[in-house]
């Protein structure tokens, strides 16, 4: 399959990258990765006149651990997340970068891409929302950061100027006794989840959770923060009675539609049963335990 | 209609400098088998799906259909043409034989470089690794058993030498 034609250019560095989208106008796009951005194209949903490549600006892969922050270039792919020890340190992290589609895409996309892309069924926003993140994007006036929830607007669309693009992505490290996972159910590796849960839990010494943030990816048109399951577990002990009302608020948090993917009422079975299996997860790392998780699907 | 202006993509291919002008939107599985006249490496679902079209680009696997060609210029690429020394077959190519990890063979090429970059980075995969380095390679006719097999085997050949 061809996409439509467009023109393509090569940005050396960021500031060329941004006189590029002056200059090339409304209908010229970034491509990083291109996971997200090739197969809309090829599909022609999506119709770029102008493609200005980033992939060959240099640095702007790296992952910098400094100042209690992990700091990602926009253009650290999955992969470089999931072998990168500092990202270990981080949980809910790896749980993420090692189960984003297949073993292809994560060695091609990228942190940057997948958020400025914001399709809702992406795996970062979900995960990075529940940690404190904010999102470094560059353009003609300079630079600016944005706190994630600041960041997403809608469906395929944020606060990104039209001329400006990502250039890092920087995650304030959980403190102690803190732990997170993010679960997603796939069904099969390649595609997107049919639902997903991020949970990142705070615990005091007497295992009351003092802070905790719930994401649900998938089933809605940007990921969306569960507040009230949040409000069901803070300042509680986390037993199976908290986990069930947080479970209750996720079903009614959620906001699916029903797709090839499932139903409404599925998905929200789906994304509440997720959520009380990533709870248990966030509790059992808070206290230090070492516990696998991330994606899942058939055949895994 | 924009006027499709042609880029020169340089790359090396299996060791050889190739290159080719093309208009930007040649993905790099047709720049391989159009361009390069490589057509080991298979179009399947051309949907970032079915990874017969996997190859190596740097060192890692890519889905060559979801890939601009001039987003791989000055790379290096590993195709299946790339794999036998001499008319030898490879120890990952010989051990799917032997195992019949393979039938109609369409799978094949991306299977083998997806093996080949697997037990690069790690040369004694647990079956849960292999499965997770495969998810990304769909077979429709072998059920993958005999895939798991070639892989566990090709790991113990590529260990001896």
């Amino acid at each position: 399959m061809y996409a439509y034609p467009f023109s393509y250019h090569r940005a050396k560095s960021l500031a060329e990258a941004t006189k590029l989208l002056q200059q090339l106008g409304e209908e010229s796009r970034v491509i990083a990765g291109g996971q997200s951005l090739i197969p809309l194209m090829k599909m022609r949903l999506a119709r770029p006149s102008a493609l200005i490549d980033i992939n060959f600006i240099p640095d702007l892969s790296e992952i910098k651990n400094q100042n209690g922050e992990l700091r990602f270039g926009a253009l650290a792919r999955h992969t470089d997340i999931e072998i990168s020890e500092y990202a270990a340190a981080i949980p809910i992290l790896h749980d993420c970068a090692a189960g984003i589609a297949d073993v292809q895409v994560r060695n091609q996309g990228t942190i940057g891409g997948s958020l400025a892309e914001a399709d809702p069924s992406g795996d970062w926003a979900a995960t990075l929302l529940a940690l404190e993140t904010s999102v470094v994007c560059t353009g003609p006036q300079g630079e600016r950061s944005l706190k994630l929830e600041e960041f997403f607007k809608d469906a395929y669309t944020t606060a990104l100027g039209r001329e400006e693009l990502v250039r890092e992505v920087i995650v304030k490290k959980p403190p102690k006794n803190s732990g997170g996972a993010y679960l997603a159910f796939k069904r099969s590796a390649p595609v997107y989840a049919t639902a997903s849960a991020a949970v990142q839990l705070t615990l005091d010494a007497k295992d009351t959770c003092k802070d905790a943030r719930i994401v649900l990816g998938c089933v809605g048109l940007t990921a969306i923060r569960a507040k009230q399951a949040e409000t069901e577990l803070r300042s509680k002990r986390v037993d199976e009675r908290t986990i069930e009302r947080a479970a209750d608020a996720v079903r009614e948090a959620a906001e699916p539609q029903s797709d090839m993917r499932g139903s409404v009422d599925y998905k929200r079975a789906l994304v509440a049963a997720l959520v009380k299996r990533a709870i248990g997860i966030a509790v059992r790392r808070a206290r230090g335990e070492r516990v696998e998780a991330g994606h899942e699907y058939v055949g895994r | 209609m924009l006027a499709a202006e042609k880029i020169t993509v340089r790359v090396r291919v299996n060791g050889e400098p190739r290159e080719a002008s093309v208009e930007p939107r040649t993905l790099l599985v047709d720049f391989l088998r159009e361009n390069l006249n490589l057509t080991g490496t298979h179009i399947g679902c051309d949907t970032t799906y079915c990874g017969a079209c996997t190859v190596l680009l740097n060192g890692r696997t890519v889905k060559s259909c979801t890939l601009f060609a001039p987003m791989a210029d000055g790379g290096e690429i590993t195709t299946v043409e790339g794999l036998s020394t001499n008319g030898a077959l490879h120890p990952v190519q010989h051990a799917f034989a032997e195992c019949h990890g393979l039938q109609c063979g369409y799978c094949t090429p991306g299977l083998l470089l997806s093996t080949l970059h697997l037990l690069s980075n790690n040369s004694k995969p647990t079956e849960k690794q292999i499965r997770k380095a495969i998810a990304g390679n769909t077979c429709r006719c072998t059920g993958y058993q005999n895939i798991l097999k070639a892989i566990h085997m090709a790991a113990g050949e590529m260990g001896k030498r």
